[in-house]
């Protein structure tokens, strides 16, 4: 340890630098978020409870990671596929579908949101077909799903695709070589190399679509009970001036944030020492 | 070594239907709602006061926001990169916390803090100071939710790069300055680039956060996302879509830059590559 600093101790600086990153994560995250818990001890561990445990937050929660959960599984199927599609074939346009994917990550929330709904709506582009088969997107748990697909959608896409594009096709040549059909190839060589960074991505996808709030509140309706979504359940407390109520259901959320970004470190650690 | 051509052809319409539908109808659909009264009604849209304002209160939000983790995201990224210490990835986890954060709790939390009921509430009235239902609480809340983005672009570039080159520069004479702006910063600076407008697109387009510490007064604390959801509700749809718009707009240039960017450095890593080549076939 001290060697390796030593050895890096002609670049100045590092005293400074590090006062700064620390004061500055400290006024900005670490100070507000703290203020967030300790206003939770001021309520006393019953009411904690009950708040958490209300037949409207639960229902909230099966909501929310129900719908996070099933998005991110329909992430990582056709997120496998669109990254598939877009490092093995050629075809017209394909750099600009590519650059496109980065669009639900840097296309702001509330904009994402009402175009969904416009396009979901029974009378909307997408909507209008169907309706006719009696399928029900907009002002539905399905229309929470299709938003929280959507905010998903870059992080398989990003995270699968360098793996793809550093897969050496030599190694499925050699498989066949050896007597391997396709899907066998598939299937021995291809998956055991993506599958940390599908796990990665799936990961990623679930832990921003449990915290999602913009994209999901215009499309969902809020009925509550049914189409209520954890973080506007939050919201709901707070423009009714339940401070308490509102951190409470914020801790709970931050604890489970907190497991997943631990196990996402996990994963990243077990693909790393695998694969390294 | 491929698939049958028709396996091909089923997974590519798969794929570029999901694309399609995701990616494409969206951005279709944005600028048809907003011109869906016409070219005129869209500019009014735009042109008008409240709009005007929020377009001001975005610029400045972003304005003080991306600045201040941009210099905060190189003062990090030196720090970690360039030295050993204890607790790194601890302090790389930390940083990275606000993306793992709900942007509704993100907001959340300066309520708690600066709010009435809040922490600081009742020093701040005595004081007539004014941070949540403001504009200081928007800049805050956009800076929270903003913080790791130039941080965690530059913290894997610059460990993946060490610091041979900032030891040769500091071995031959030069000074801290000097090493950093004539060497770490041209290595650097496509990263710093890419953190930079990605910063500046969540910046301009955030919408949980500030809408929670926001208390959506017209024309005073509204931002464009904010002003978009006002209209939306009040079924000014064509307004809604025209504030949307905007952002839309943005986000293709922020996408286009990205896209460029990954462009240029790859050209220049190839250049480099080349020119060490030459140099080496040269000695």
């Amino acid at each position: 340890m001290t060697r390796a600093f030593r050895r890096h101790s002609i670049l100045p600086g590092f005293g400074l630098a590090i006062g700064l990153t620390v004061f500055y994560l400290s006024l900005i995250v670490l100070i507000p978020l703290s203020a967030a818990f300790l206003k939770t001890f001021t309520m006393g561990w019953a009411d904690f409870w009950e708040t958490v445990t209300g037949a409207r937050a639960l229902a909230s929660y099966r909501l929310s990671l129900g719908a996070s959960l099933i998005a991110a599984s329909l992430n990582s199927v056709l997120g496998l596929l669109a990254a598939w599609v877009l490092v093995r074939y050629e075809f017209p346009g394909k750099r600009i579908i590519d650059a496109l994917v980065d669009l639900p990550f840097a296309l702001p929330t509330a904009v994402a949101g009402i175009t969904l709904t416009a396009m979901f709506a029974p009378n909307g582009w997408v909507g209008s077909w169907l309706e006719p088969l009696g399928i029900k997107v907009a002002f539905t748990s399905l229309g929470v799903v299709v938003a929280l697909t959507f905010i998903g959608l870059p992080f398989v896409v990003r995270t699968v695709q360098p793996v793809l594009q550093e897969l050496d096709p030599e190694m499925e040549e050699a498989a066949a070589t050896l007597g391997a059909n396709r899907w066998q190839s598939l299937k021995r060589v291809v998956f055991p190399e993506l599958m940390p960074a599908l796990l990665t991505g799936f990961a990623l996808a679930f832990a921003r679509a449990v915290g999602e709030y913009g994209s999901v509140i215009f499309i969902s309706g809020n009925m509550p009970m049914k189409t209520e979504i954890t973080p506007l359940l939050i919201v709901t407390k707070l423009s009714q001036y339940d401070y308490a109520g509102a951190t409470a259901l914020a801790v709970a959320t931050l604890a489970m944030s907190f497991v997943l970004l631990l196990f996402i470190n996990l994963l990243q650690w077990w693909s790393r020492t695998r694969y390294a | 070594m491929s698939e049958p051509r028709w396996v091909r052809a089923i997974l590519m319409t798969g794929a570029l239907l999901f694309l399609g539908i995701f990616l494409l109808l969206p951005l279709i659909v944005v600028f048809s709602e907003a011109f869906k009264k016409g070219v005129e009604v869209y500019f009014e849209s735009i042109r008008e006061p409240d709009a005007v304002a929020a377009i001001w209160l975005t610029l400045i939000a972003a304005g003080i926001a991306v600045p201040l983790n941009l210099v905060f995201g190189v003062v990090a990224a030196w720090a970690i990169a360039k030295f050993q210490f204890p607790g790194k990835s601890f302090l790389i986890t930390l940083i990275d916390l606000p993306f793992s954060v709900s942007p509704v709790i993100s907001g959340l939390v300066y309520v708690l803090l600066f709010g009435l009921q809040g922490w600081l509430g009742p020093w701040l009235a005595e004081h007539d100071i004014k941070i949540i239902f403001a504009v200081p609480g928007i800049v805050l809340a956009t800076v929270f939710v903003t913080f790791p983005f130039v941080a965690r672009e530059l913290i894997p570039l610059m460990q993946a790069q060490g610091s041979e080159e900032e030891v040769a520069a500091r071995t031959l004479g030069a000074g801290g300055w000097q090493t950093f702006w004539r060497v770490t910063l041209p290595n650097i600076k496509w990263g710093l680039l890419y953190g930079v407008i990605l910063c500046n697109a969540r910046a301009m387009g955030e919408f949980g956060a500030v809408s929670v510490v926001s208390g959506h007064i017209r024309g005073a604390t509204n931002t464009i996302p904010l002003h978009a959801e006002i209209l939306y509700n009040e079924y000014n749809s064509a307004a809604a879509f025209a504030m949307a718009s905007l952002l839309t707009i943005l986000t293709l240039v922020t996408i286009a830059l990205k896209a460029a960017i990954d462009w240029k450095s790859q050209v220049e890593a190839r250049e480099v590559g080349e020119n060490r080549e030459r140099a080496l076939a040269e000695a």
